[in-house]
């Protein structure tokens, strides 16, 4: 936790040292193919890994970076992109992050309207290109990305465009957020002009790399917030075992101790869930997509709530700078939020439950 | 993990999958709905003699006492091939989920001979005479005597809450052997004939107006000392064994029977309106939907991990206590929700052509209130997580 809390007050939150670190675990590259210098792990794998990260409360760029930008590229990038690119993520040499809100703050992808101009063969441009104007907001770990992935329209369609992090044209402010450890970036674009080869994709394929991408990282985000969980638990409990008031350890009381038990409950029912659509995903089973709904609605709520109690719990102890609590509630908001939030992931749970299936009685009723 | 099948798996599931196929009674809930208590359990003990003589019933039983000496994954088959397939649930259930466990876990060899394979046929249906007037939550502090008197316990007392006393062939009953000790010492674990001279039944009315539960007085009644369940005097470890069982085993039926309203209320969603457009276009109402959704889910999947702990280690532990919060508050907050979106036609019970599902949703609006107080309530789990699982001193 000091480290945490050191390196809450840098700029970025980012360390090389730690970074390096995770490369040679192999992490950097965990669930992507060995040819571009991955480690070839699954899905279950990764949850296990990020939950231990989350657990401590890893600040830094690693979602983003490996989880989003890593497997967009592994989705979309041609050969020449996975190698240049996808690599140099798994070797731990590059940080990215995915550029795809904009001011609506919308999780959709039909909400991208960042507009990729396309540019004439010519002049200082012999292969054309395309032209970027607008704003991306909340974007993650901007500020430390070597490269950028970034959601446009180009001539109506959806496609994703690969900007080096210090492009002409491109700059990058942090909007502080709740979380220290993982900062935000308003992103902007004045005429900035990536490649032809820049493109990572269009049309169809874009969007089937978007959202695969958004399924891994909310569901690698899911295994982070219930190691997060894990800790709250654990420093509450403790907590309330040595904190003493009216002559007992406060955690004799029951009003304590259900808050407790409800935290544990909290965590479990986000446990069961993660790991579920960890494993359905891996499978490509049709039910992943719902699976990974249901773990970052309940967990979204369950981290949130698990943070009101642990800070319930501690008392005036609770509410101080100094207790950890805090960290992992604003760690808790913050991951509440990415990828869509429980409401966004209700509508989606609405969609497959309400919409997509007639049921086995009215197929009946319908044929009677 | 792999929750993928293996070709012995897959034929598990092909077998129970197609036996349900020509076995389960079409559309056998809304047939039923006006089926009185007695009637429905009649036809809930027809169901399980069906899935007993088919060799489906017990699957998790070991293979010399009856069942199918079921691996994890086949229990696991087992239940959701039953909850697809809208299969009725088994009239047995504490005999099968409960009793039954505990004389495996507890039983000598002829105890478990006689009476393990009537309990898997239905043939001997069973209740449990724990909870007295005086000992609810605090189950220690139960009155009921029993008194060695040559080989035969004289059992004396009263018990309250037994589900299915009604109909009930044995009981499985926990009693005050040493009149001199007093809370979780002296207690005796014993098998009584529900026909035994001196066992009186009187229903107990509840809030819905149905007496699922009964009182159970015994006065002078014989009992067999061959009758213990576990050794004289042990009877509080004995019954911590039921209770366990209790707590890890009720949510899987909850979850199912909670999923097949659910899906009905979706149903029932596209046809009504709320807030001028269907209801299952409101946002609100899919929001609510969703939210049960995943409730009912995460307790599908944390049964599912609590099964894998009880393969692993033999017996459920006391985060069993987690599940029956789960089943138990998911339902209620359900049944808020169903009663909502269904709006005034809700309230409507059996009787009134208007009632929706024949009154069905009004039972069970009013029925899960006992949820948070049956099989240990809201506030016991929690201490026990508090105390058993988190480490937590003891309250009281």
């Amino acid at each position: 936790m000091p480290q945490v809390r050191r390196l809450m007050e840098t700029e970025t939150a980012f360390d090389t040292a730690l970074w390096s670190k995770f490369a040679e675990q192999g992490w950097t590259g965990i669930i992507f193919p060995e040819k571009y210098d991955g480690f070839g792990l699954g899905m279950v794998e990764m949850a296990a890994a990020l939950e231990e990260m989350g657990r401590a409360l890893v600040p830094g760029p690693f979602i983003s970076t490996v989880l989003l930008a890593g497997t967009l590229l592994d989705h979309a990038g041609n050969e020449e992109q996975k190698r240049k690119y996808l690599s140099a993520i798994c070797r731990g040499e590059a940080r990215s992050t995915l550029a795809l809100l904009e001011q609506s703050a919308s999780w959709d992808l039909d909400a991208v309207q960042l507009e990729g101009k396309g540019l004439p063969k010519g002049g200082s441009l012999p292969d054309g290109g395309y032209q970027l104007n607008g704003e991306k907001l909340f974007v993650s770990d901007a500020g430390i990305a070597d490269f950028l992935l970034v959601a446009a329209r180009i001539e109506g369609e959806l496609a994703v465009l690969i900007v080096p992090g210090n492009a002409p044209g491109l700059e990058k402010m942090a909007t502080p957020g709740m979380d220290l450890t993982r900062r935000l970036y308003r992103v902007s674009f004045t005429n900035v002009v990536a490649s032809p080869e820049s493109l990572l994709g269009r049309g169809e394929r874009a969007r089937q790399a978007l959202e695969a991408a958004l399924e891994v990282a909310c569901l690698g985000l899911v295994a982070e917030m219930v190691g997060g969980l894990q800790s709250l638990v654990d420093l509450t409990v403790a907590y309330a075992k040595t904190r003493k008031q009216f002559g007992r350890p406060i955690g004799t009381f029951q009003a304590v101790q259900h808050q407790c038990a409800d935290m544990l409950a909290l965590l479990e029912g986000s446990r069961s869930a993660l790991y579920y659509a960890a494993w359905a995903l891996s499978e490509n089973d049709p039910a992943a997509r719902t699976a990974i709904s249901v773990a970052k609605a309940y967990a979204s709520e369950a981290y949130r709530d698990a943070g009101n109690k642990s800070i319930q719990v501690q008392g005036g102890m609770g509410f101080t700078w100094e207790n950890d609590a805090h960290l992992y509630y604003r760690r808790a908001k913050a991951s509440e939020i990415a990828f869509g939030d429980a409401t966004y992931h209700r509508e989606r749970i609405a969609q497959s439950l309400i919409d997509r299936q007639p049921s086995k009685r009215e197929a009946s009723l319908a044929a009677d | 993990m792999d929750l993928n099948l293996n070709p012995q798996e897959t034929k598990f599931r092909d077998e129970l999958r197609a036996w349900l196929q020509s076995n389960v009674p079409d559309d056998w809930e809304r047939h039923r709905l006006s089926d009185s208590m007695e009637d429905r359990f009649q036809f809930l003990c027809a169901w399980q003699k069906r899935v007993y003589e088919a060799g489906w019933a017990g699957v998790a039983w070991p293979k010399e006492y009856g069942g199918r000496g079921a691996s994890l994954m086949e229990q696991v088959i087992f239940t959701q091939e039953m909850a697809a397939a809208g299969a009725p649930p088994m009239a047995n259930i504490l005999g099968l989920a409960l009793i039954g466990p505990t004389i495996v876990a507890f039983g000598t060899e002829a105890q478990k001979k006689r009476y393990l394979a009537n309990i898997l046929s239905g043939e001997e249906i069973w209740c449990q005479g724990f909870s007295g007037p005086n000992a609810g939550s605090d189950l220690a502090g139960l009155r009921t005597e029993a008194l060695l008197d040559g080989d035969h316990f004289v059992v004396n007392g009263q018990k309250v809450w037994n589900s299915y006393g009604w109909a009930a062939d044995w009981c499985a009953l926990v009693t005050r052997s040493d009149p001199a000790s007093q809370k979780h010492k002296g207690l005796t674990y014993l098998l009584v004939d529900m026909k035994s001279p001196g066992v009186e039944v009187r229903p107990l009315r509840q809030l819905t107006g149905e007496s699922e539960f009964t009182e159970l007085f015994f006065r002078d009644v014989r009992v067999p000392a061959e009758n213990v369940l576990g050794a004289v005097g042990d009877g509080w470890n004995v019954a911590l064994g039921t209770l366990a069982h209790e707590r890890a085993t009720l949510g899987v039926s909850a979850q199912i029977a909670m999923r097949r309203q659910l899906d009905r209320l979706v149903e029932l969603s596209r046809e009504m309106c709320r807030n001028g457009h269907r209801a299952s276009e409101d946002p609100l109402v899919r929001q609510k939907l969703a939210q049960s959704y995943v409730e009912n889910e995460v307790l599908r999947l944390n049964q599912m991990r609590a099964v894998s702990k009880i393969i692993q280690t033999g017996a459920p532990g006391p985060e069993g206590s987690i599940l029956k919060i789960g089943w138990s508050e998911a339902n209620q907050r359900f049944q808020a929700t169903a009663q909502e979106i269904l709006g005034p036609y809700a309230q409507l019970t059996e009787g009134s052509d208007l009632a929706i599902d024949n009154g069905a949703w009004s039972y069970s609006y009013l029925r899960a209130r006992g949820n948070t107080i049956e099989a240990g309530t809201s506030e016991i789990q929690r201490n026990i997580i508090g105390q058993h699982v988190l480490g937590l001193p003891k309250s009281y």
